[in-house]
């Protein structure tokens, strides 16, 4: 199959047909958006049709390029020249592109967001009901899709740009959809505000790829990198620029704190968000520019510092995931601590294993923050010290509840297992010893804390209020189907045996050289496999047995490190009390001074011109000028409209002798003249 | 070709007898006074058309004519004038007081019309021939049967449309009074 | 025979019909005039019908098609008299002014 061409080699791949519609991926959902805006609430559903629909389009058409990938594998790229102005001075040629990407990497992305967002989305139907702003929740969160489609597909570093500011603004309204309550919009600005931080590295980044190859497009860009075109320092100073953005959108270390805070929008959105849109969107970006990260010149900088920021977050945030009694803020934290092994594994040149892990990671975290939505619906909080003992009380809930864990977990032989392994193994096999350690210990942290969030919520007793019952199937269905996807993905790339995800992901115009497992890795797995099952025997006997009882969060509350924890290493305060709050002050007092002195005085002093100019225009102009003239014209229009009114007899024969007049004299006139 | 060839010929003796006819009753035909006396002067001015037919050699249309129009149009507008309780016998006040106007405007249309035909075809002869009505109703329902079929269509729509027009509905006069 | 002597016959039938169309106040009198402009048309229509020797019939086809279109109208043209009758009790045209309001 395609693995015959050689690793790091270029290759030339070919389209089809389905590649050269594929530009209608993005463009069905951003379309459906714009028609849910403005005919969503005169439809049966409010919209939630319309919305569905795309994602629909998208997860089959992601569903039939993945199947003809796998067949012949595809490597297209398209450009359509939006705007062309030619040459501009000081600028130099001006032409705007718009194109798409089906390869490899793009294929996996359209069919997740697509699959993934489907289920989100036939869920959020049941989830919504009856909010106020529902058709708007529905064309806010199509647009989420849609943008992150406009990113996934974008070949030029432009276009990407444009998809993930739509990503930023998509998520920021989503994040603040309940407005109402102050906090969330406080948590829809720190979202926004944190990634527009890393994005100024990201627009730096681009800009320094740009200066270097001549040109926005990837593919430019990496052949300029291999060639040489662009100096090796200069590379990675923009390696490390993209980096930075990618760590916002994919909350790394120490610019993830928007994440859990993010946690204020509903549900639906936060289970897509951690999924398949939004933070995939830094890995993602690193996987797409991953020619350039590898790239001899730059690997050797850059390489260590992947690693480090991916293991800190993996098991700095994992720790912070143990003491979190909301059920969503676990799943946050644990949603940063996959990330960080994402990027650790692509930091350490494991292009497969980190995308692997995004792929499943997508499917038992959207299953899980779907499942816990069900959960907070039935008891309408989302403290777990609000709930226990569901089990009986939403049994398909609990069973993927579970499932998603173990796969989150790394239990054999769910989906996690053996990405997780296989981030494991490779960094096993690259001597990144240090590295490997932490990550097997926040394997355990992994199942601790998930081990944890099940026993509180479904076992012992039930502590809220009220009678919690079972979501209606609309919310149900969607659990399940995520959850075959959370038990079977994993096989789709078990080494030794098959490794067709590995075929589809390095089927690029650009193959990255990496390291790729050839057989399963029997110790690593092992233990981590062992590692997870203590982790969850940790957390049975920590919170199982009395889950009901204060007693048993009393006991895990470790003196030093709990408070610690609690605040989150006081990272937050720091950057409120260190960072925000100083600069806001002295902004604040800067832009307060120049409005009193500098923009007062321009006003002013623009106000008395316009009077002055005014004045005139009236007296001169507006008396003399135009009123004479427009007393004129009226004058005779009403005489001329006085003669005209006799012939308006209404009798229709002087009506039809006149046009029989009429015609007879322009059939007269035709005869003679013609 | 003078008029002296022209009147040589013995059809045109019939033509000009039809046409005098025809004329004569076609005058009459918009300046009686007297409502039922218009309706059978239409009848002798179609009949004289139906004549002028058969004498071009078309005698389907001809037969169509005296079925259709004579046969049924006709009993149709003696029906509307007894239904509309028309002044039935002489009425003064049958016409508009101006006249002129309309008879100057209705020479003006012949005047053109006339003259553009007599000036484009001047003695062009017409061929003698005979159109047989099998030869007719197979181009009828051959080449022509897609017209065919969207005048069938009319003319249901028409027969629908002059029920619900004339029904005498609450609301379907109120329409009127909106319409009229 | 010539053309032009059915087509001059026809045009003076067509402008008697436009004369009794301009100046009869009785509706059924105007609708009288329209079938007399109408039958100048079918007469028209078979003149150069024959003119032509056509083998498709083109003239006398359209003259059928005219004479039923003649019916159909004829057919509305009453019913809606009928109509404006009962509406006004009066079906003179002159007394329609309503397209002057």
């Amino acid at each position: 199959m395609f693995l015959a061409a050689e690793e790091g080699e270029k290759v030339e791949l070919v389209g089809g047909f389905l590649a050269e519609w594929a530009w209608l991926i993005p463009v069905v959902p951003l379309v459906a958006a714009a028609a849910i805006v403005f005919f969503g609430k005169r439809l049966p559903y409010k919209g939630w049709e319309l919305a569905v629909g795309a994602l629909g389009f998208v997860a089959v058409y992601g569903t039939a390029l993945l199947i003809g990938h796998a067949m012949t594998p595809m490597g297209f790229e398209d450009h359509v020249t939006l705007v062309d102005a030619g040459t501009v001075p000081g600028l130099g040629d001006l032409v705007l592109e718009w194109g798409w990407t089906v390869d490899g990497l793009s294929i996996m992305m359209y069919f997740l967001v697509g699959v993934v967002g489907f289920f989100v989305f036939t869920y959020a139907k049941g989830y919504m009901e009856g909010d106020v702003r529902f058709t708007w929740f529905f064309a806010a969160f199509t647009l989420f899709a849609g943008t992150m489609l406009v990113l996934v597909s974008a070949p030029n570093m432009i276009q990407l740009i444009v998809g993930w500011e739509g990503v930023g603004l998509s998520s920021y309204l989503l994040i603040g959809h309940y407005w109402e309550d102050m906090e969330n919009v406080w948590a829809g600005n720190k979202a926004f505000i944190t990634n527009k931080i890393a994005d100024i590295g990201l627009f730096l980044g681009v800009i320094v790829f740009a200066i270097g190859a001549g040109s926005f497009r990837f593919l430019d860009v990496f052949e300029a990198v291999e060639s040489g075109a662009i100096s090796s320092g200069f590379a990675v100073a923009g390696a490390l620029l993209i980096f930075l953005g990618a760590m916002g959108k994919s909350g790394q270390f120490p610019l993830h704190v928007w994440l859990p805070d993010a946690m204020a929008g509903p549900t639906p959105v936060s289970s897509l968000m951690h999924a398949a849109t939004m933070v995939t969107a830094g890995v993602y970006l690193i996987a797409r520019m991953f020619p350039v990260f590898d790239a001899p010149a730059v690997a050797g900088d850059i390489r260590w510092l992947l690693i480090t920021i991916g293991v800190i977050t993996l098991f700095a945030t994992g720790l912070i995931a143990l003491v979190q009694d909301d059920i969503k803020k676990v799943l946050a934290y644990s949603t940063l601590s996959q990330l960080g092994y994402m990027t650790a594994a692509v930091g350490a040149g494991a292009y497969t294993a980190g995308l692997f892990h995004l792929f499943t990671h997508a499917f038992f975290k959207a299953l899980l923050f779907l499942a816990a939505g069900s959960v907070i619906h039935a008891v309408h909080s989302n403290n777990m010290s609000d709930m226990g003992g569901l089990r009986s009380a939403m049994p398909h809930t609990f069973r993927t509840f579970v499932i998603g864990s173990l796969a989150l977990a790394g239990i054999l032989p769910f989906a996690g297992f053996w990405s997780k392994d296989e981030i494991l193994a490779t960094l096993n096999h690259d001597g990144y010893t240090a590295a490997l350690v932490v990550a097997t210990a926040g394997a355990f942290v992994t199942a601790f804390y998930m081990g944890r969030a099940v026993f509180l919520t479904f076992f012992g007793e039930y502590r809220g209020q009220g009678q919690p019952h079972e979501s209606p199937p609309i919310m149900t269905v969607p659990l399940y189907g995520l959850a075959a996807g959370a038990v079977f993905f994993g096989f789709l790339n078990v080494p030794g045996l098959y490794t067709g995800f590995t075929d589809w992901v390095t089927a690029r115009v650009f193959v990255p050289q990496e390291y790729h497992p050839e057989s399963i890795d029997f110790v690593v797995g092992g233990i981590g496999l062992l590692v997870a099952l203590a982790g969850i025997a940790a957390a049975y006997v920590l919170f199982f047995r009395d889950a009901e009882s204060q007693a048993a969060r009393d006991r895990f509350s470790i003196p030093v490190l709990y408070p610690i924890l609690e605040n989150k290493y006081f990272i937050d305060d720091f950057y409120m009390k260190g960072i925000i709050n100083p600069t806001r002050l002295q902004i604040a007092a800067a832009v307060n001074w120049s409005n009193d002195r500098i923009i007062d005085f321009a006003v002013n002093a623009a106000g008395v011109a316009t009077r002055v100019a005014a004045r005139f225009v009236y007296d001169i102009l507006d008396q003399l000028g135009i009123d004479f003239g427009i007393n004129a014209a009226g004058a005779v229009t009403g005489e001329a409209g006085g003669a005209l009114r006799l012939t308006q007899t209404g009798k229709v024969q002087q009506y039809a002798a006149v046009v029989v007049a009429g015609a007879v004299l322009l059939a007269a006139g035709f005869i003679i003249f013609a | 070709m003078d008029f002296v060839d022209w009147i040589e010929q013995p059809q045109n003796w019939v033509f000009a007898a039809i046409a005098a006819v025809m004329l004569v009753a076609a005058f009459r035909v918009v300046t009686s006074k007297n409502v039922v006396h218009a309706v059978l002067f239409l009848v002798a001015t179609l009949a004289g058309s139906a004549a002028l037919f058969l004498l071009l050699g078309a005698e389907f249309v001809a037969w169509t004519v005296v079925l259709v129009y004579i046969g049924a149009v006709v009993v149709l507008f003696l029906m509307g004038i007894m239904i509309t309780r028309a002044p039935i016998g002489a009425d003064v006040e049958l016409d508009h007081a101006r006249r002129w106007p309309a008879a100057m405007v209705a020479f003006a249309v012949f005047g053109v019309l006339a003259g553009a035909s007599v000036a484009s075809f001047e003695n062009l002869e017409l061929v003698g021939r005979v159109e047989r009505t099998g030869d007719l109703g197979t181009t009828l329902f051959d080449r022509f049967v897609i017209p065919f079929e969207v005048v069938s269509f009319l003319l249901l729509a028409a027969l629908i449309g002059g029920i619900v027009l004339a029904r005498r509905d609450v609301d379907v006069s109120e329409d009127a009074e909106v319409s009229g | 025979m010539i053309v032009s002597q059915f087509l001059v016959l026809s045009a003076a039938l067509f402008a008697l019909g436009v004369y009794g169309l301009l100046v009869r106040r009785n509706a059924v009198l105007v609708l009288l005039s329209i079938e007399l402009m109408l039958s100048a048309v079918t007469i028209n229509l078979v003149a150069f019908g024959a003119f032509h020797d056509d083998p498709l019939f083109t003239g006398s086809v359209f003259a059928l098609f005219v004479i039923t279109v003649a019916a159909a109208e004829v057919g509305i043209g009453i019913a809606i008299v009928l109509m404006i009758f009962r509406a006004r009790r009066s079906a003179n045209v002159d007394e329609l002014d309503l397209m002057k309001w």
